[in-house]
């Protein structure tokens, strides 16, 4: 017992994370890589083109995926965030630092792709309903916690009063996945629920779920990448530091 | 394969500003993010190589 609370805590630390996390990042943009060719080919060369929307539908392939990362990178940046401020780690601070540009990257792909889609569709790019505001606010949240660390010279204290900004809003994230059932909405219902059988072809459904494993894969190759950079960046004083890049 | 020809797919149903703007997006921003992260990691381990650089030279002309 008390040797795996050890073990778990060792990977706490800068010094082990920094190579356990280079060692990581090309098996995840391995898996990335599987997982995105094989999206793409079901996306472009299985799935069968919409009764209603045409091939235009075909965008579903990339913004559901990035609208989920969007969403569930900001929980995962909050976790950490949250971690950081109650244990006081040194890594999770640097997690929640490294995941924010990811995140913010899919919530405007998100927006970006939902406009391109709601275009030839609705017929706008744009509607300030509650769905396409929420995700926006979303995205404002992730540029706000990247300005608020930024702004701040000693590190520790920017990772708290991120961190701070990172859980209040979460409050967003129920209010973006719920929206379409809590306000009337231009946009359509979720595709897939968990308490009933997805309204989808499931070629489409396939797609879209090897599309959201290679835009998670990505996700952590990059944020690993980012962290190492991180690491060096605010350990440069320490012994480590000067060693391990011997 | 329901595609009659490579302008067939190019043209998605006359969907193609809207398919390929989506998915052109993506791919830009995700071959340059992690060119970016790349580029940060490496600039930090060239500064701390050359501050060892400065440390090991103060080093030696301050033995000497």
């Amino acid at each position: 017992m008390r040797q795996s609370i050890i073990h778990w805590f060792k990977y706490a630390s800068p010094q082990s994370f920094y190579p356990l996390a280079g060692r990581m990042i090309p098996w995840f943009w391995a898996a990335a890589a599987i997982f995105g060719i094989a999206g793409l080919w079901i996306s472009f060369f299985v799935a069968p083109t919409d009764a209603q929307q045409g091939e235009g539908y075909r965008i579903i392939f990339v913004h559901v995926p990035a609208s989920w990362m969007s969403m569930f990178i900001y929980l995962v940046m909050a976790f950490w965030a949250g971690l950081g401020l109650a244990l006081n780690t040194r890594v999770s601070g640097m997690m929640a630092q490294a995941l924010a540009p990811t995140g913010a990257l899919m919530a405007a792909l998100s927006l970006w792709t939902g406009a391109f889609w709601g275009k030839p569709m609705w017929g706008t790019w744009w509607v300030w309903d509650a769905r396409l505001t929420s995700e926006l606010i979303l995205f404002f949240l992730y540029l706000g916690f990247m300005a608020l660390q930024a702004a701040i010279d000693d590190p520790r204290r920017a990772d708290k009063a991120g961190a701070i900004l990172a859980l209040v809003g979460v409050v967003n994230i129920p209010i973006i996945y719920f929206s379409v059932k809590w306000w009337n909405t231009l946009h359509q219902g979720s595709t897939i629920n968990l308490n009933k059988a997805p309204s989808m072809a499931q070629t489409m459904l396939w797609g879209m779920l090897l599309m959201a494993l290679a835009f998670w894969m990505y996700s952590i190759a990059v944020a690993l990448t980012r962290v190492r950079a991180i690491i060096l960046e605010r350990e440069r004083h320490t012994d480590w530091v000067k060693h391990a890049l011997e | 394969m329901h595609w009659n020809s490579v302008g067939e797919f190019f043209a998605m149903g006359g969907y193609a500003l809207y398919v390929w703007g989506s998915f052109g997006a993506c791919l830009v921003l995700m071959v340059v993010e992690p060119l970016l992260a790349k580029r940060r990691l490496s600039e930090v381990r060239e500064t701390l190589a050359r501050e060892r650089l400065a440390d090991e030279l103060d080093h030696q002309s301050g033995s000497s």
